[in-house]
């Protein structure tokens, strides 16, 4: 398994699209016998196939065999091209595909203004007024946010919850990928109806049912590593904000709050919370890390609990990676991307100077070279390396432990690595990306990155 | 006269539910110990050195054109409003009434726009604004908040849009858009959720909800001008900020966060912005600094600026001209708050063939009135809004013109709203109106 304990999740709760190794997380890798060293043309040309009006942005799958896209048939109608083959089914819309780390296709689609999902060709049964929101995890279900007659919840597999809501969004699964759950509001709300909403319409909903209690607002629900509870921020009135687990609110109120993460060893519930104008972290109510940062947030348990992470800033535009509170020496004026090693003891992050000049900093250290852009760190199951994709100059390319590789794509998604070895020896990353109109896949070794 | 006569505020009282239901919850005590909280706490030294730098000279009260609309009254002079406000509350450490913090509210959310002209011609530079500003902050934490633009603010709250816009409500109006266009634009594509595209755009929750066609309008410009674009599928579209006028920043941080966050998860280069000017403020000059970042984790680009790039790179080729004589109304966030003056005269310049100037112009223009917050304060206050604007009224009606280009969403509510209640037979135009109606399109049916 690869990366942190925390899904991740934005300021407003949508998951999000996990990149290919990080959505890995407990799932198989690709088959061993495709981890011999090398390159693999998957397909010599992906350009359109004769009829196709067009083509969009194409996606590989995980172990890099497959490379798909939705194109636009001769008929107007759009479908999922997989390698050389197009499903069978036209559509009059289909957007947000993705391949599952199990390698079915999934995508939503739309005919006659009613809304499904599409999985490896075959729609689910019934259709829906609106479906967005993919998520999926290691169960292998397929789960979306649905309105079916101006209702609102979730999906799991075709199955929409029993209860529908007014309305529903922040939606969350968790890490089993078995269950769901999101903000839902419970109570209609008239045009203007300012005493009602302050009175509390919002809650969280958990396989479709929703908390006993309302809130004036509700965000970012997220499950503990037992699948069971589940802890949110809640605003209790314009000026008072706290999390609630399962409904119940801390007994503490706080100027402002992030998200909030359960520690897996004890299941106490951490999050950053504003004090006096600075940022701090309390662990069920209580303080624990000092509210002396200028900004703190993305907090993220090691699996033993032993440590707490989170992105910080101990200077005004000044932002870094803290431990257990204790800064790392390196700042920057942007960090994204915190992921934490599998036993949580080291962390990677991105660096950025606003959205240039990205740098890759592990456990404070920062790596060689200043990069158009950066996608986020993938640590080896050993916990010994690190990858990322990075972009410069238009050429896409993967820096392993901060040795960039000898060659680059036009495009790259994002590195796969091998299975674990006892040592770390015969570690092995599977690239996968574009070049010169080629998809390839490359099982590189060490020696493929410069020294 | 004393500026502690001053009483104008009683005498103009307007009823608002919201204000009524906050002030009765009220007491000293509470105002004073969030007095105390916003300006020890949270403003600082910035306030303190207003405070004691203001000589009371009144040069502010020719800029501001509450004051020039109420033939120079003092009370709406910017020097006069800080003075029945903020300067009030720090004279008396807060120890005021619950019904003064009514007449407050009224003056800092209704009679004050944040437009900031007043900062250009005060000697000392006091940016009244910001003053206001404070005061609707402590306005918030004591729950005196008028009641149309609080429930603009919980929308935001609810939604992370202005418009209580529903997740799929804001796809299905991609969907339909990028539909409508193809009919003239075969191969036309709404892209979303394109990871590294060169930029995403974002806009206001209006434009889903009331005004589909400049998402039309947009979407053609970039796919004929051959830009690699994207939108946002989910929450982080809406770049609009309200709970940054009812002095809610921790909403504001909150609206800001999911904002850059979306564009930082696409890994774009940049973020392009709709034609609205509150919300370039919110994104480029405060909510970001609220967050703790000096500048802007993303790139941040106004439409005005965007536009004078595709027409200056020749992206954009022009067909014809809009022939009938327009004027320009400045925004004040993107004019005074930005500087985007010059680019906005050349990108109108290439598309009109006759334009006339307000006078004043550019920083020095006169604000409508939408852009602060004024008119999300609904229908109750729209009354004293349009008196207000009577020196707008004044100056758009001796261009002579009958149209008016404004890049700015609420600059058109105001401007409208000003048009039509002082019968000027004016219409407005979005830059992105024109272009369209301008622009060569080559993959056109
Ligand atoms: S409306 Fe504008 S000019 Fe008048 S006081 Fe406010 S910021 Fe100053
Ligand atoms: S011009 Fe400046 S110093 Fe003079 S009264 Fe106005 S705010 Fe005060």
């Amino acid at each position: 398994m690869s990366t942190s304990t925390a899904t991740p999740q934005t300021a407003h709760g949508q998951p999000e699209a996990p990149p290919a190794a990080h959505a890995a997380a407990g799932l198989p890798h690709p088959d061993p016998g495709d981890w011999e060293p090398g390159r693999r043309v998957i397909a010599p040309s992906f350009a359109p196939l004769p009829g196709h009006q067009w083509q969009e942005e194409p996606l590989m799958s995980h172990d890099g065999m497959h490379v798909a896209a939705v194109v636009r048939q001769e008929d107007d109608s759009f479908t999922m091209r997989v390698d050389d083959e197009v499903w069978d089914a036209g559509f009059d819309k289909v957007w947000s595909p993705r391949f599952l780390p199990d390698g079915r296709l999934v995508a939503i689609v739309q005919q006659d203004g009613e809304w499904t999902v599409a999985v490896d060709g075959e729609t689910w049964p019934d259709t829906y007024g609106f479906i967005w929101s993919l998520l999926h995890g290691p169960a292998g279900k397929v789960i979306a946010a649905v309105q079916q007659d101006m209702r609102y919840g979730m999906i799991v597999d075709g199955e929409p919850w029993e209860t529908l809501y007014e309305n529903a969004n922040n939606f969350a699964l968790s890490p089993d990928g078995r269950r769901t759950a999101a903000v839902v509001q419970t109570v209609p709300l008239g045009q203007a109806d300012i005493e009602t909403f302050t009175r509390g319409v919002y809650s969280v909903a958990v396989d479709g049912e929703a908390w006993g209690r309302n809130f004036m607002n509700v965000w970012t629900p997220v499950f503990d590593n037992r699948n069971d509870r589940v802890a949110a921020q809640v605003r209790l009135s314009h000026s008072e904000y706290t999390v609630a687990v399962n409904g119940a609110p801390w007994p503490a109120t706080f100027p402002c709050v992030w998200e909030p993460c359960f520690d897996p060893a004890t299941g106490a519930v951490a999050a950053p919370v504003r004090k006096d104008g600075r940022w701090g972290m309390a662990l069920d109510g209580t303080l624990l890390w000092e509210a002396r940062f200028f900004q703190c947030w993305t907090p993220a348990w090691s699996p033993d609990g032993r440590h707490l992470w989170a992105i910080v800033a101990p200077r005004y535009g000044s932002f870094t990676v803290a431990r257990d509170a204790s800064p790392w020496p390196f700042a920057a004026p942007v960090v994204t991307d915190l992921v934490l090693s599998p036993d949580g003891a080291r962390a990677a992050a991105l660096a950025s100077h606003d959205n240039a000049a990205w740098q890759v900093v592990v456990d404070g250290v920062v790596w060689p070279g200043r990069w158009d852009m950066a996608w986020r760190p993938v640590f080896s199951p050993c916990g010994r390396h690190v990858a990322v994709r990075v972009k410069d100059r238009g050429r896409e390319t993967v820096l392993l432990d901060g040795r960039p590789w000898r060659e680059a794509f036009t495009t790259a998604w994002d590195p796969v690595f091998g299975p674990a070895t006892a040592n770390g020896a015969g570690m092995a990353v599977l690239l996968r990306g574009i070049r010169d109109g080629a998809c390839e896949r490359w099982v590189a070794t060490p020696d493929d990155f410069r020294a | 006269m004393s500026a502690t006569e001053f009483s104008g505020i009683a005498e103009r009282r307007i009823e608002d539910a919201n204000l009524v239901r906050g002030v009765s919850a009220l007491t000293r005590e509470r105002i004073e110990r969030v007095v105390k909280a916003v300006t020890k706490g949270e403003a600082g030294a910035r306030l303190a050195v207003y405070h004691e730098t203001c000589m009371r000279c009144g040069m502010c009260a020719d800029a501001c054109h509450y004051c020039i609309s109420h033939d120079g009254d003092p009370t709406y002079s910017p020097v006069g409003k800080m003075e029945q406000t903020m300067w009030k509350l720090l004279r008396t450490g807060g120890k005021v009434d619950p019904d003064d913090i009514y007449g407050m509210a009224q003056i800092a959310y209704t009679e004050c726009n944040l437009c900031r002209r007043c900062v250009h011609y005060c000697p000392v530079g006091i940016d009244t604004g910001y003053v206001m500003g404070l005061v609707r902050r402590i306005c918030h934490r004591l729950g005196v908040v008028p009641l149309y633009i609080q429930d603009t603010a919980h929308s935001h709250s609810g939604t992370m849009n202005q418009m209580w816009v529903k997740d799929d409500e804001w796809l299905d109006s991609l969907v339909w858009q990028e539909d409508e266009a193809r009919g003239e634009i075969p191969a036309l594509r709404i892209p979303f959720d394109k990871e590294g595209a060169d930029f995403l755009y974002s806009v206001i929750a209006p434009e889903p909800k009331f005004r589909t066609q400049l998402i039309y309008q947009a979407a053609v410009i970039f796919d004929q001008a051959g830009v690699d674009w994207t939108m946002p599928s989910a929450p982080g579209w809406d770049n609009s900020d309200m709970c940054m006028f009812t002095g809610d920043y921790e909403m504001m941080g909150r609206l800001k966060r999911c904002h850059f966050e979306m564009a930082q998860k696409l890994k774009v280069r940049r973020i392009v912005m709709g034609e609205c000017g509150h919300a370039f403020r919110s994104v480029y000059d405060v909510g970001n600094r609220w967050l703790g970042w000096k500048n802007h984790p993303v790139p941040i680009v106004h439409s005005v600026e965007f536009f004078w790039e595709l027409l200056t790179e020749g992206k954009i080729k022009l067909a014809k001209k809009f022939d009938e004589p327009v004027t320009i109304h400045d925004p004040c966030n993107i004019i005074r708050g930005r500087g985007l003056m010059d680019k906005l005269r050349e990108v109108t310049h290439a598309l009109c063939s006759n334009v006339v100037e307000m006078s004043p112009t550019r920083e020095h223009n006169l604000c409508c009135c939408a852009g602060g917050g004024v008119i999300n304060c609904g229908p109750p206050f729209k009354g004293v809004r349009l008196a207000g604007n009577k020196a707008k009224a004044d100056q758009l009606a001796a261009t002579g013109v009958h149209t008016v280009v404004a890049p700015c969403h609420n600059c058109h509510g105001g401007l409208e709203d000003i048009i039509h209640h002082y019968k000027l037979g004016m219409h407005t135009k979005f830059l992105g109106d024109l272009i369209y109606d301008c622009m060569e399109k080559p993959g056109a049916a």
